[in-house]
């Protein structure tokens, strides 16, 4: 019974989500809507009853599962890849790697600026 | 004489969308344990090999994907749901965001142009053709949304599902030992980064290793998916893969 409470919930937003993409035109994803829908309504609420909370953490807990299905699906560009594959290799390693320090080292910096600015004022 | 009723037994199995639906859950158990016996060893990526232990059945079989999808489609619905819930992760880390909005806001806006423009710069440097660019560009952000984007633009949804799992999977696999090198200790930072360029298989990683982790990671998968959505088609216009 929580756990259709908790479903139902998110559900709704994901719901109401799909529906404002499609009123609005907005170029983002339904789901992603719904997540901001949720967290304004948790906003309003001021709290996270224990039984959502549980329902999401268990989604949460194996969302690499759910990635399973569309992976498979390389079997359908295998040509495409065979053929062009130093291109798609090149862009996936190096070019993940190049955003994953570019971002964190951006996200650390301007926090460090952020402190040293704040030191300098109260010495 | 066992032929028959075997084959039978295939037939009916084969049609029906539970043989593929309770193969998917097995592989990904599989994959799991393989994961905890190597000692949660990155490499060991449980996506990555409950793909190839599917692959490898269905060459086996002769199944089409299309077949295959039928099945596991019931799987790859619940990506909706999953993300909407990630708003509670980020609900309980309202506090530190507040403290941390800038900085966010800065890795925020360098990390998507960075994204797109390193995917779109090594494709083209090694020859790969414009429909292969565009499915390659919006690889950094979570499937659906990066769909939606190649499908806009002119590139193939389906590679782009595939390219994205992959720097997902890239991500989490050397993701981790990349941030120690670069000596960042603070899991918000790291979380960030992680959400930011490999989405939700990112994310998943991240909650591996530390709650505060995941949250971030969650935060930045979602707030890159609208960034991206509304800054990459200008930018591939700017740089010319699209006109």
């Amino acid at each position: 019974m929580q756990l259709l409470e908790a479903l139902t919930l998110i559900l709704s937003c994901q719901l109401a989500g799909e529906v404002l993409v499609l009123v609005s035109g907005l170029p983002v994803p339904g789901p992603v809507l719904g997540m901001l829908l949720l967290l304004a309504w948790l906003g309003l609420r001021g709290g996270v009853s224990e039984r959502v909370a549980q329902t999401a953490d268990t989604l949460l807990g194996h969302l690499s599962l759910l990635f399973v299905p569309a992976g498979v699906g390389v079997l359908v560009h295998w040509e495409r890849v065979r053929d062009q594959w130093p291109a798609i290799a090149a862009a996936l390693v190096l070019g993940t790697l190049i955003t994953l320090a570019v971002t964190a080292l951006t996200m650390a910096g301007v926090q460090r600026l952020l402190a040293w600015r704040r030191g300098g004022r109260h010495e | 004489m066992n032929d028959a009723p075997l084959t039978q037994i295939w037939v009916y199995l084969a049609a029906s969308p539970l043989l593929w639906l309770t193969a998917t859950l097995v592989c990904y158990l599989i994959a799991l344990k393989i994961y905890r016996l190597g000692r949660d060893n990155a490499l060991l990526n449980p996506v990555a090999i409950a793909i190839g232990l599917l692959i490898a059945l269905l060459q086996l079989t002769g199944t089409p994907y299309q077949t295959y999808f039928d099945g596991a489609q019931f799987v790859h619905f619940l990506l909706g749901p999953a993300t909407v819930a990630l708003a509670i992760p980020l609900y309980r880390q309202r506090e530190r965001l507040k403290t941390l909005a800038l900085p966010i806001l800065a890795a925020l806006l360098a990390g998507v142009t960075t994204a797109g423009l390193s995917a779109v710069a090594l494709g083209r440097l090694f020859g790969a053709d414009t429909k292969t660019l565009i499915s390659l560009a919006p690889k950094s952000v979570t499937a659906p949304v990066a769909m939606g984007i190649s499908e806009k633009l002119g590139g193939l949804p389906s590679l782009t599902a595939v390219l994205v799992i992959s720097t997902g999977i890239v991500g989490a696999v050397l993701g981790t030992g990349l941030l120690r090198l670069l000596r960042l200790r603070d899991d918000a930072v790291k979380g960030f980064a992680l959400g930011l360029t490999s989405h939700g298989i990112g994310t998943a990683r991240a909650f591996q290793v530390s709650p505060v982790m995941g949250a971030f990671a969650g935060l930045a998968m979602a707030l890159s998916a609208f960034v991206t959505a509304l800054l990459l088609p200008p930018l591939l216009r700017w740089i010319g893969v699209v006109d």
